[in-house]
């Protein structure tokens, strides 16, 4: 007996196109079903339809849903309200915007509590701290008074879940809940949503991109494309054996370790736009597998096992098929890249050189705005990259790592340290400029709205006094705009007219434009879909190897540093505290604070490895811990750690702060 | 030559700010962009009509701005005299209604003074009568004909109106082949208004339309004259404020420190001291100069016209800190923009990045704040006016009308027309003012357009 269940969902913008299309699931009470989907797919209109909270613009158009016997569409406005927060409870994206800033946590969880359970007073406020303590907030009832400034990300997303689930609601809706989390946070929150579940038996519609989360979390699974899910399995089935080609696509456009010779296989083209096709298959455009049905013929739905169902031709009847013959092996059809290994030789001398690089940001107070205190982003790194090589820096938000890029590139101001490229002191001259530039993690903010693109990418060649005249710059453009592969006339555009892959591969080709040696990419991939992600990898590896770039990888995501880095520095609280080669820091981390890492990182495989929990969240860096930074979170502390480790050599290029391993 | 150009300083203004506004087009109409969404507000009816309503009051004002001195019968041992009175075109295209007055005040289509006179008639009684009126009706023998009489002219002037009106649209209409809903209500809104501006033509030939003043003055000419004053008083004083605001707000935002430090103090000052008693103290001082020097005037005129620049000036200086403020807000968001970074990596000067990159940005908060700002500068200017502090008081402007008007409001019978012809010419400017800067920041708000994009 489902709780919940769907039956042919549209939703639909006023000039008729249509936002969801045709959504039929159900859900289990106790079970947890993912709508996985790249962004703009419609995973959250569904959600907001089905807790009908369109916004404006949007409008239900047909199907029905069923909860507990009750039709959800039929049911009055008043009624409605009780079924919200009362039988169904929603967690969205962003706790730090969810949360009420002006009314304590207390305040907010109690006013679901007297609107759903009637609880006032003291037993409200009784209830609340139990719910608190159900989360896991340590010490609740302090918490209750506090206003949501004062918790960290982690801690508001789990106010968030107690205020969901003091409704004691059937059925929770988890829009991206963890997506704006750091993986150790994440783990946690899933464990909790996990735990929390198995307590109460209710059901979870859980909306994700994020193919590690669905790994973890949820029992089946409905993938969606451009408004339609197209396949839907449980998990077991679709991480086995993925049957629709866009499926398939998204797994193999996963960054790995096993993949690092490779190419990804990224899916070409972007999402359609919302009413683009209304004829065939919607994945058909970016589909290596389509044939002339696909672009004719919408599929329909075809089940192919006990509770798998796809909806594509490769599966439907074979009269259908038309010219297909024979049903392809998906996993073997997948286009393997031939390059395999070829990594450029290290070379010896290191082209950036980085020495004990501090960047302290002055706390100032007062009338005199004396300084009271230092936020120690970069507290005394040192690095350096050879020519060609990709060193990457690891760590979870607030850690100093866009600092030191900032740093590196001469935007913030270094407190102390030296920056020598080729070894030349770039500290407090603008001499290189030219031969290391940035790319942005955000393609919509790292573009300038009002400039076409030649002016955008002649912009650095204009400041550095490249290129003499405008005819060789412009031709100097078009080879740029060749080599990230965007069309030559996409000069005379405008950013707005690109989509996010593009938009990234226009930032790319801006600071290739004047030449650097190093590029220092600033989370490059993590506001793209994994399907973009992985374009945007190809092209940085094959630029690599033609171009004998180096990069200094900026990241928090582990899978990427695998594919893409020969070296690795973890960061903790402004310090490395672990650098290796990516063979050494990943596969036999030494640090506690990377085991922990690491094995918080959903793994797709299911195998993943013991979880270390982590207790608490990162330490301000106005006061740090004394001694080892870490030591207050670490399961392995010890007395000695109240003196900050020296780095101890664990192999030739392995090296590792911490007290656990013996000094050299 | 019968005539001697003369450009006050408000004139050459005004020119300045159509050249300005000319370029401005200019390098709009080259780039798309720019030009996009000033194509959202051509699609708008509302803004269209209200941008006609001010386009006719914007002719009114150009007109009224061309002036020159005509030369007098006589002439100074063979060398042209010139008139001291300086006129405009515009004076001279309504030259009866600048010519035509009466003793005193008139009631709108009255045929008689609003006050009774004392008259001896032939035979020598003497009596308390309301005299006709030298000019309003006295082509009428009979006075009890008078309404039948505005009603026919009325008529016979709208008729002409109309058919210029036809005429127009029909000629248009030929060349641009588009018929869309915005087009129709524009060409209704043209036609409401050739019909009405034919039947006030019709009257004021012959009547005072909206009535005279005390002086005898006809109060539409003053209204029509007065609207020159608004327009300067809102558009000159913009001069003054954008490039401070603008160069300033910027500066502050994007550099920091001591330069935002300085900027900030400068205005969060100004804006402390209370606006009307610094203009008083500076009109007041100014006033004693021109007083005292009445050697640099050759007419009245030039002198009034000094006044008004000055107070554009000083109006100016008091009410750019507003915008500063927001363009310092917005500066402080754009420069942590990633793009800002990734030109300061290239090494582009911060001259260079205030001027590509984050001026651009600004523009459309600067646009619709000019536009929003002009009506209030036009309703300053009556405030001020009234107080006393504002323009010249032979300077003719909704001010000195209102001011002029307001003992009369307690008299028994009310002097009624002056106040609420200033009123009405004033709440249909900043109306129509309005209205257009509401379709501008609609027109550009990035939000509305998304939705727009999406649809």
């Amino acid at each position: 007996m489902s709780l919940l269940s769907v039956k042919n969902l549209v939703a639909c913008l006023r000039n008729g196109a249509n936002i969801v299309d045709d959504i039929s699931f159900e859900i289990a009470a106790g079970e947890t079903f993912a709508l996985l989907g790249e962004s703009g797919c419609g995973k959250s209109m569904t959600a907001l339809s089905l807790m009908r909270l369109l916004p404006d613009g949007v409008v239900h158009a047909g199907g029905e849903a069923r909860m507990d016997g009750a039709r959800l569409f039929d049911l009055p406005e008043r009624e409605m309200r009780e079924v919200r927060g009362g039988k169904m409870a929603m967690i969205f994206q962003e706790p730090g915007l969810s949360l009420n800033p002006v009314m304590t946590v207390g305040g907010q969880i109690a006013e679901v509590l007297a609107l759903h359970r009637g609880l006032r007073e003291d037993a409200a406020s009784e209830r609340c701290i139990e719910l608190l303590d159900q989360v896991g907030i340590p010490d609740a009832s302090r918490r209750l008074d506090e206003y949501p400034f004062q918790l960290s990300g982690g801690m508001k997303q789990r106010v968030m879940i107690a205020m969901a689930l003091a409704g004691k609601p059937k059925l929770l809706i988890a829009d991206e809940p963890t997506t704006a989390l750091d993986v150790t946070i994440q783990a946690q929150v899933l464990q909790l949503l996990r735990d929390t579940q198995s307590q109460t038996g209710m059901a979870t519609l859980l909306i994700t991109h994020d193919l590690g989360v669905v790994a973890e979390n949820a029992h089946r699974v409905g993938v969606m494309y451009a408004g339609q899910i197209v396949e839907q399995a449980s998990r077991e089935q679709l991480f086995g054996k993925p049957l629709h080609p866009y499926t398939q696509k998204l797994f193999a456009a996963l960054p790995s370790a096993e993949r690092t010779g490779q190419a990804l296989c990224a899916i070409s083209g972007s999402v359609p736009p919302l009413g683009s096709i209304t004829q065939g298959c919607r994945f058909a455009p970016r589909c290596d597998k389509a044939w002339a049905l696909c672009h004719e013929q919408t599929p329909e739905w075809t089940v192919v096992a006990e509770g798998q169902g796809v909806r594509c031709h490769l599966y439907g009847r074979a009269e259908d098929r038309g010219l297909m013959t024979e049903l392809p092996s998906p996993l073997a059809s997948l286009p393997q890249a031939g390059e395999g290994n070829s990594v450029l030789n290290p070379q010896s001398s290191a082209l950036l050189q980085v020495k004990d690089l501090q960047v302290h940001f002055p706390i100032r107070k007062g009338i005199l705005k004396r300084v009271v205190g230092r936020v120690k982003a970069v507290d005394g790194i040192s690095l350096a990259i050879a020519q060609g090589r990709t060193l990457a820096l690891v760590g979870e938000s607030g850690c100093g790592k866009t600092t030191l890029g900032k740093a590196l590139l001469q935007l913030i101001v270094p407190t102390a340290g030296s920056v020598r490229f080729e070894g030349n002191e770039l500290i407090a001259t603008k001499a290189a400029r030219a031969s290391m530039q940035m790319v942005f993690q955000d393609p919509y903010a790292s573009l300038n709205p009002k400039m076409r693109v030649a002016e955008i990418l002649e912009e650095g060649m204009s400041a550095l006094k490249i290129g003499d005249s405008s005819v060789s710059r412009q031709a100097h453009i078009d080879a740029l705009l060749d080599k990230v592969g965007l069309a030559r006339d996409s000069k005379w555009r405008y950013p707005h007219e690109f989509s996010g892959g593009q938009r990234q591969r226009i930032a790319i080709a801006r600071a290739l434009a004047v030449s650097p040696q190093l590029l220092i990419c600033d989370e490059p991939t993590s506001a793209l879909d994994v399907s973009v992600q992985a374009q945007i990898l190809n092209l940085l590896k094959s630029l690599q190897q033609e171009l004998g770039l180096s990069y200094l990888f900026i990241t928090h995501n582990l899978a990427v540093v695998e594919y893409l880095a020969h070296e690795v520095c973890v960061m903790y609280l402004g310090r490395i505290v672990e650098r290796g080669t990516t063979e050494e820091v990943v596969g036999t981390p030494k640090h506690p604070y990377t085991q922990a890492l690491l094995s918080a990182v959903p793994r797709i495989d299911g195998m993943g490895r013991e979880y270390i929990k982590l207790e608490g969240d990162m330490p301000s860096p106005v006061n740090p811990p004394q001694g080892c930074h870490f030591a207050p979170r670490c399961s392995h502390a010890m007395k000695i750690c109240a003196v900050y480790p020296e780095a101890r050599r664990c192999s030739k290029t392995h090296l590792v702060s911490c007290h656990l391993y013996p000094d050299t | 030559m019968s005539f001697m150009p003369v450009i006050l300083w408000s004139d050459a203004l005004v020119f300045l700010l159509i050249a300005v506004t000319g370029v401005a087009v200019w390098y709009v109409r080259r780039h798309e962009h720019l030009l996009l969404p000033w194509r959202r507000v051509t699609h708008n009816s509302l803004a269209m009509v209200s941008l006609l309503v001010l386009s006719l009051f914007l002719l009114v004002g150009l007109l009224d701005t061309l002036h020159f001195r005509s030369v007098l019968p006589q002439s100074n041992g063979g060398e042209k005299v010139y008139s001291p009175e300086v006129l405009s075109v515009f004076d001279k295209l309504v030259d009866p209604l600048r010519t035509h007055t009466e003793k005193t005040y008139s009631a709108p289509f009255a045929l008689t003074l609003y006050a009774r006179e004392t008259r001896t008639d032939a035979q020598g009684n003497v009596l308390r009568e309301f005299p006709r009126l030298q000019y309003g009706g006295a082509h009428l023998e009979d006075v009890s004909r008078r309404d039948a009489d505005v009603v026919v002219r009325a008529l016979i002037g709208a008729g002409l109106g109309l058919f210029v009106g036809l005429l127009s649209f029909y000629l248009t209409h030929r060349k641009l082949h588009c018929a869309s809903g915005c087009d129709r209500a524009v060409s209704v809104v043209t036609m409401i208004l050739t019909t009405l501006i034919g039947a006030i033509i019709s009257l004021a030939a012959v009547y005072h339309v909206l009535g005279t003043d005390k002086v005898g003055q006809d109060v539409l000419y003053l209204s029509l004259k007065s609207i020159r004053t608004g327009l300067i008083i809102g558009t000159v004083t913009t001069l003054v404020t954008l490039p401070l605001a603008l160069f300033l707000g910027v500066a502050a935002g994007y550099f920091r420190g001591w330069v935002d430090d300085a900027i900030q103090y400068i205005y969060t000052v100004l804006s402390s001291i209370p606006s009307v008693l610094l203009i008083a103290a500076a009109v007041l001082m100014m006033q004693v100069t021109i007083d005292t020097h009445p050697e640099w005037f050759a007419t009245t005129a030039s002198r009034a016209d000094l006044r008004l620049v000055f107070l554009c000036l000083i109006l100016g200086v008091t009410s750019w800190t507003g915008l500063c403020r927001l363009l310092r807000g917005e500066t402080l968001k754009l420069r942590e923009m990633e793009y800002i970074q990734a030109a300061q990596s290239f090494g582009v000067s911060g001259l260079r990045i205030l001027t590509r990159h984050i001026m651009p940005n600004v523009m459309h908060i600067v646009l619709i704040s000019l536009v929003m700002d002009f009506s209030a500068l036009v309703l300053a200017e009556a405030v001020l006016s009234y107080v006393g502090v504002g323009v010249d008081p032979t300077m003719i402007s909704f001010g000195t009308m209102i001011n002029g008007a307001r003992l009369e409001m307690g008299r028994e019978p009310m002097v009624w027309w002056a106040l609420a012809s200033a009123f009405g010419f004033m709440l249909v400017l900043v109306l129509a003012a309005n209205l257009f800067a509401d379709a501008v920041r609609d027109a550009f708000d990035p939000r509305l357009n998304r939705t727009e994009v999406g649809v």
